[in-house]
């Protein structure tokens, strides 16, 4: 929906300084973009519990982290998010991509469609979700609102084949 | 050096207050120092410093990833990360990502007892078998570093957390059985907000 130049010059508008990622089809080609023009750090983890944890320790450390991972991944992260958003307190932001909201050819009936956005709500995290590349300024004035609210967000970025 | 994993190193196994002890003596004061589960409930028992940051509650092996977090966003302290074995094998993949990353001021301590101490001292999964200091190797760690006896941690110590890292130590700690676990030392929102306040100060 969105190139990574596009990405990337929303990140550095915003101020994020580390993306914290594990990637998926959509979101992975974003890497290439913001690795070229280095000013915001790519930190690939091996899983996206763990990019929950080290996006608090880079905001714990003054930081501006920003989590990119797949809802998948959001699916699996559940203690960290409990831990670094509810027990310490940590406005964390991400962007999550949604697999098969706009296409369920690979995977007719993709259970991510029915778990992801409860969990969200579950994790009191609140998000806007993304569905049409019109909504591009939505990304960057929920980071603000949620910057300025001092509370946790994210983006839930629509996406098509798995 | 020896691997704490072998028969012998097991029969010499130092005690986890002793061994964090050596850390809490050498840690410089600009240092950051993570501990969670035992090695935390012990490091508690300690004089305490601003940048000490207590992972109780935690997310269940994270903090060598929170440790690489904070390495990142602040190159130029070290950060020490003071693990549990049980821990670590929750979150294995962050030694590949801390090694990735190239957080040159990252040191993961990890106290290999053997066991889950804080649930009732049940066996981790391949006590005994495992070698996390050729876990390290094998992530990409350059400088690794195991120990079984107080004497040769007290002696190299110093070194060893002066070493530009990725730095990784295993030390064979005996376990304590029927201990309580750690409680936590204030609601960690609050010790959050002053743990980023003294890094500003």
């Amino acid at each position: 929906m969105f190139s990574g130049e596009k990405i990337w010059t929303l990140l550095e508008q915003l101020g994020v300084t580390h993306v914290v990622t594990v990637p998926d089809s959509t979101i992975g080609r974003w890497q290439s973009a913001i690795e070229q023009h280095g000013t915001t750090r790519l930190v690939r983890v091996c899983r996206e519990g763990e990019a929950w944890q080290v996006a608090a320790g880079l905001y714990l450390g003054g930081a501006t982290p920003l989590v990119l991972i797949q809802c998948t991944g959001l699916l699996e992260s559940g203690d960290a998010i409990r831990n670094a958003l509810h027990d310490f307190g940590l406005p964390l932001f991400a962007i999550i991509g949604y697999r098969s909201y706009l296409n369920q050819d690979t995977l007719p009936g993709d259970t991510c469609l029915i778990f992801t956005e409860p969990t969200l709500d579950a994790w009191k995290i609140d998000y806007r979700l993304i569905a049409e590349p019109s909504q591009f300024d939505e990304i960057g004035a929920h980071w603000t609102a949620c910057r300025d609210a001092a509370v946790a967000g994210a983006i839930l970025l629509a996406e098509g084949k798995a | 050096m020896s691997a704490p994993t072998t028969q012998a190193a097991r029969a010499t196994r130092m005690s986890a207050k002793d061994a964090l002890a050596a850390v809490h003596a050498t840690r410089g004061p600009r240092d950051i120092v993570i501990t969670t589960m035992t090695p935390a409930r012990d490091w508690m028992l300690l004089p305490q410093h601003p940048l000490d940051l207590v992972l109780v509650p935690s997310a269940m092996g994270s903090a060598p990833s929170m440790g690489l977090g904070l390495a990142l966003a602040q190159p130029n302290r070290r950060v020490i990360v003071c693990n549990g074995d049980g821990s670590m094998l929750m979150n294995l993949g962050s030694l590949v990502s801390i090694v990735n990353a190239r957080a040159t001021n990252l040191v993961v301590i990890v106290f290999v007892n053997g066991t889950y101490e804080v649930t009732g001292s049940q066996p981790v999964p391949g006590a005994g078998v495992v070698d996390y200091a050729a876990l390290a190797r094998a992530a990409g760690f350059e400088s690794v570093h195991a120990y079984a006896s107080i004497d040769g941690w007290r002696s190299d110590v110093r070194r060893v957390l002066a070493t530009t890292g990725p730095t990784f130590v295993a030390l064979g700690v005996e376990p304590v059985h029927g201990q309580p676990g750690p409680k936590s030392p204030g609601p960690a929102r609050e010790r959050a907000r002053r743990f980023m306040q003294a890094l500003r100060a």
